[in-house]
């Protein structure tokens, strides 16, 4: 699984987590190319229809960044994604994906290194558990049609 | 509201096997508002599915709809263009919008993707409790509007029994005593002369025991 290259969807808030990987840009951070950012007014507004719809759609891992607890810009939308988010790791785990697929992180928009590491950790745990489920027949085809 | 709980994914699957199209129909009445049969528990189960069975290499091809009500024929009528096209239907709705569009579509498998647990309500966002229980016979004017049949245990008529302890019930310390809660409320509303009434027997033949039931207004009669 060595020369596996995980896809990630990463959501991230507008107000913390997004601002904190546009420091992670400014500080020429290095972070895994794998991480696809989609940006959300905040992470209130994740249902677990986004998340399963990222693993449907060919994510290896999916992940949701919000704003440290407490501190979330929309008073509590960070406390409300945390409860769905762990509900939707036990809806993939009933279509047998792991539950570590998918996690939640908090970082404030000055966090840029946090913001690189999260990436770089977490594009790892995914490498370790290697090709999504889903992904593996697909991947499969694709080698035999090459 | 009616409250529904989705079935185990295992159940839904085991239902589903041998189909190749079907359709997750959702409905927008009481299995919306306590999330468990909606447009978005519709999506989120029909994801579910498509995942387990291209997991096991063996596609399903979904399509999800909605409608405003499965417990009425005109918006069961909705999806008859769709029927045609599918091996079977999954419905979200409660055992009431199962049957509906099981008897509109003779010939097509309607599954029941929820369990139908209680009529009740929200003490929370996605917490709900059991407030009654559809006897036939309102006794909330005794009661202080804590209803004894669906929130005694025993639904008992004439007050508690010994198993009521610092105001809860013993099948569980969770649970309120509803005799306890008439009595309280009765004493803060000064009419604790209802509670001395005795109430007679309860007459059950209102309930499921006079078989199923039915309401008509004769003003909409044609």
């Amino acid at each position: 699984m060595a020369n596996f290259e995980p896809t990630i969807v990463a959501f991230c808030c507008h107000y913390c987590a997004y601002g904190a990987a546009d420091l992670a840009g400014s500080m020429r951070l290095e972070y895994p190319p794998n991480i696809r950012v989609i940006r959300l007014p905040c992470t209130g507004k994740i249902t677990p229809v986004f998340l399963l719809r990222a693993f449907e759609k060919g994510a290896d891992g999916v992940y949701v960044a919000g704003c440290l607890e407490g501190d979330c810009h929309f008073i509590h939308g960070n406390l409300v994604a945390k409860p769905r988010v762990n509900y939707t790791k036990k809806l993939i785990q009933e279509v047998g994906l792991e539950p570590e697929r998918l996690e939640m992180f908090n970082m404030s928009a000055a966090m840029g290194p946090r913001f690189a590491e999260v990436a770089n950790e977490f594009t790892e745990r995914i490498r370790q558990l290697g090709p999504s489920p889903l992904n593996k027949k697909m991947r499969r085809v694709d080698t035999e049609a090459a | 509201m009616v409250v529904g709980e989705r079935k185990p994914f295992d159940e839904i699957t085991g239902m589903l096997e041998g189909h190749k199209k079907i359709m997750v129909l959702g409905c927008g009445g009481c299995v919306t508002v306590c999330l468990t049969g909606g447009h978005d528990e519709v999506r989120v189960l029909s994801s579910q599915l498509r995942m387990a069975r291209d997991n096991a290499g063996n596609p399903i091809e979904i399509v999800e709809k909605t409608v405003e009500r499965q417990c009425d024929p005109e918006y069961v009528e909705e999806v008859s263009g769709i029927v045609p096209d599918v091996d079977a239907v999954l419905s979200m709705a409660c055992g009431a919008g199962v049957q509906y569009v099981a008897e509109r579509y003779p010939g097509m498998p309607v599954y029941p993707a929820l369990d139908t647990t209680f009529v009740g309500g929200s003490t929370k966002e996605g917490y709900y409790v059991e407030k009654c229980q559809t006897c036939g016979a309102c006794k909330l004017f005794y009661t202080g509007g804590i209803c004894p049949i669906a929130r005694c245990s025993k639904s008992l008529l004439n007050g508690p029994c010994g198993g009521s302890t610092k105001g809860k019930c013993e099948i569980d310390p969770e649970v309120d005593c509803a005799w306890q809660l008439i009595l309280d409320r009765l004493k803060s509303l000064n009419r604790m002369d209802l509670y001395e009434e005795n109430m007679a027997v309860n007459d059950w033949r209102t309930n499921r025991d006079g078989g199923p039931r039915k309401m008509i207004r004769e003003d909409f009669q044609r």
